[in-house]
């Protein structure tokens, strides 16, 4: 994946609002997860997020709690996370998302490195907060891995600045307060929320808004289309991998990309 | 110490948390900024410190454990506060700076159970609703303190993930918080977690060492040659500490748990045999694999059963002006029981690590040992029972 994919994969996308899968690496298993990740492409996800699992993920809601923590009871570690990303070899682009600590115990410019080496496109860290470290910021973004900014309904308009400074990719809106995890609706102020993101960017920067945290049904999903540019499902489908294995991961990918694309 | 501006200890602290949360603690660092500079603050604490929790605690000589330790040895008796440990004077503090901020709902992690109860206490004295994660595990170890909380209408809510203690219920802390933001201050119980927590707690908690250091002086006439406290997240340590940390003669000691061994990998020797990482909001030392996946921690002490540190207390070790060291589940149970014996004084499991340091190190006569008696240890009476076979 060359220099600044994510950016491409947009252009080429024009209109046409975005799908974004997640799939836990390793869960349930390595060889299961490798096969997920190619089949949310197929069933028509245009990038992919793969997380790396963490011992304690506090943004995380009890699916990917329990999806990560089986990941790494099978033995997943970020090396083999890249092995993995390496072998699907997927014709999307391809964000690792996964907290700060496993990255700096890899070392992170040999992770910015080798991500990228990997095929890997961007990286987002859940708990790296725009600023808080600019070492590891300029470590990873200067590898051609775009670090992936999170905003939030709570980031207020001077942070919404410094989040969006240098930001590349897309920004990734946090759609409401709270961890991950599939919810009985879509905050009734998302199109407010994404409009003031936009507002927010540097002109120049033309930098697409996608949406995450809760969102799990093609209904909820189409919601989110109408605002935003691209929509992000993890919590829904590591769900449906759970307890209705492959197949049923793929069904509902397909009906998330019908949402997402009508 | 701190450095204001970045939230930080040389390398360490910092607010490495999810980007919803950086608001509340840029108002959180705002509001103490403001209340810190208030004299009305400080008079409202200290009248509550004074008339609530019964403060000054005093300084105890203790001969017949100097007799055993062969140096004069007192302590500071943290454990008479009210609610029986130092907690209270941090969760004070906190809470009146949730008033300011206009935040009725309070929420806690606890370990042992101390921190917890003096969340609760607190809760309850202005009037505001509060929920305690407390790690499944820990429940069962420290029944009486749950109930407690609830007589004081606390909520306590179990947490089942993880490991079941500390770790995981400061975990479910953190996510209670991301969603309830708005309207919730978390009372983090230690000098950990993401700026501007680590100084804040250690400011309220420095109250132990300013009072300890006027007493010595007043008192016995001189300055103590070595100041010991146990550490977990580290709390007390700093809030002693902070007293002594510009007098260069004082040498200071921080005693972590080495549960049943540092070579057993069953301890929580997070300075001793930790390396740096970010692990709950900032950056410290931090028990970790190679992959940088936090490992469980050890103690017979629920209240050091933690695999983290206060970003400040990895400061103070690099630049080697605290000493840190750790003693064994074991000697920690010899101290409780020497303690008890030789003073009538039943330590807190955690403060019986800070006493076991001073009873097995070979101390010069001269030396003047004040060690920071940081609780009570009646929440333990059953649990050492149980370990040592004693009906009850």
């Amino acid at each position: 994946m060359s220099e600044n994919a994510i950016a491409t994969r947009w252009r080429a996308l024009g209109k046409s609002r975005a799908l974004i899968p997640y799939v836990t690496a390793g869960f349930p298993t390595a060889a299961v997860s490798l096969d997920a990740m190619r089949r949310v492409v197929a069933a028509g996800g245009d990038f992919v997020e793969v997380g790396v699992p963490f011992s304690d993920p506090l943004a995380d809601g009890p699916t990917v709690q329990r999806t990560t923590q089986a990941a790494l009871e099978q033995g997943m570690t970020v090396a083999r996370v890249l092995d993995l990303i390496r072998q699907a070899a997927l014709r999307v682009p391809v964000i690792i998302m996964t907290y700060l600590n496993p990255v700096l115990a890899y070392g992170v410019e040999r992770f910015a490195t080798d991500a990228h080496a990997a095929g890997a496109a961007g990286v987002l860290l859940t708990d790296l907060p725009a600023g808080t470290d600019p070492a590891v910021e300029q470590a990873v973004s200067g590898r051609g891995l775009d670090l992936i900014r999170l905003v939030a309904p709570t980031t207020d308009d001077r942070r919404l600045k410094t989040a969006l400074n240098n930001a590349t990719g897309f920004v990734y809106l946090i759609s409401r307060l709270g961890v991950t995890g599939a919810r009985a609706d879509v905050p009734p102020d998302l199109d407010a929320q994404v409009q003031r993101v936009r507002a927010a960017s540097p002109s120049s920067a033309h930098l697409p808004v996608a949406v995450g945290f809760g969102i799990g049904t093609p209904a909820q999903a189409a919601a989110a289309a109408r605002s935003a540019d691209g929509v992000v499902v993890g919590s829904a489908l590591m769900d449906a991998l759970a307890k209705g294995g492959i197949t049923a991961m793929e069904r509902l990918t397909r009906e998330l990309a019908t949402a997402v694309h009508a | 110490m701190t450095n204001i501006a970045t939230g930080r200890f040389g390398p360490y602290g910092g607010r490495y948390v999810p980007e919803t949360l950086m608001h509340a603690l840029d108002e959180l660092a705002h509001v103490y900024d403001a209340a810190r500079k208030d004299p009305r603050f400080w008079a409202e604490l200290e009248g509550l410190l004074k008339n609530y929790v019964g403060r000054p605690t005093p300084i105890t000589a203790v001969p017949r454990l100097s007799a055993q330790v062969g140096a004069q040895v007192l302590l500071k008796r943290e454990d008479l506060n009210h609610t029986g440990a130092h907690k209270i004077n941090n969760t004070l503090g906190q809470v009146l700076l949730a008033q300011r901020m206009n935040k009725r709902r309070i929420i806690a992690e606890t370990g042992a159970g101390q921190h917890g109860v003096a969340t609760a206490t607190v809760c309850a004295r202005f009037g505001l609703d509060c929920v305690v994660f407390m790690g499944e595990e820990d429940m069962r170890r420290q029944r009486l303190n749950v109930y407690r909380m609830e007589l004081m209408g606390a909520k306590v809510v179990p947490v089942t993930s993880g490991t079941r203690t500390l770790k995981d219920a400061t975990n479910e802390a953190l996510r209670d918080w991301v969603t309830n933001v708005t309207t919730t201050h978390y009372i983090i119980g230690s000098v950990v977690g993401p700026d501007p927590f680590p100084r804040l707690v250690r400011d309220f908690q420095s109250v132990i060492g300013r009072e300890a250091r006027a007493q010595m002086l007043e008192q016995v006439g001189r300055l103590p040659s070595i100041v010991v406290a146990c550490v977990g997240g580290g709390s007390n340590a700093m809030g002693i500490f902070a007293g002594f940390l510009d007098d260069k003669s004082v040498q200071l000691v921080g005693v972590e748990a080495a549960g049943e061994g540092i070579a057993s990998g069953k301890h929580a020797a997070t300075l001793g045999a930790g390396r740096p990482g970010v692990f709950h909001g900032s950056m410290s030392y931090l028990l970790q694999d190679a992959d940088g996946q936090v490992q469980p921690a050890h103690s017979v002490s629920a209240g050091l059963d933690y695999p983290g540190v206060g970003p400040e207390h990895a400061y103070l070790k690099d630049r080697a002006r605290v000493l840190y060291e750790a003693v064994t589940d074991q000697e920690a149970l010899d101290a409780f029981a020497a303690l008890s014996r030789l003073e009538g004084i039943l330590p807190a499991l955690e403060s019986a690590h800070a006493i076991a340091w001073v009873m097995k190190t070979r101390r010069a006569s001269h030396e003047l040992i004040l060690i920071n008696l940081s609780g009570r240890g009646d929440k333990d009476v059953a649990m050492v029972a149980e370990l040592t076979g004693a009906k009850i």
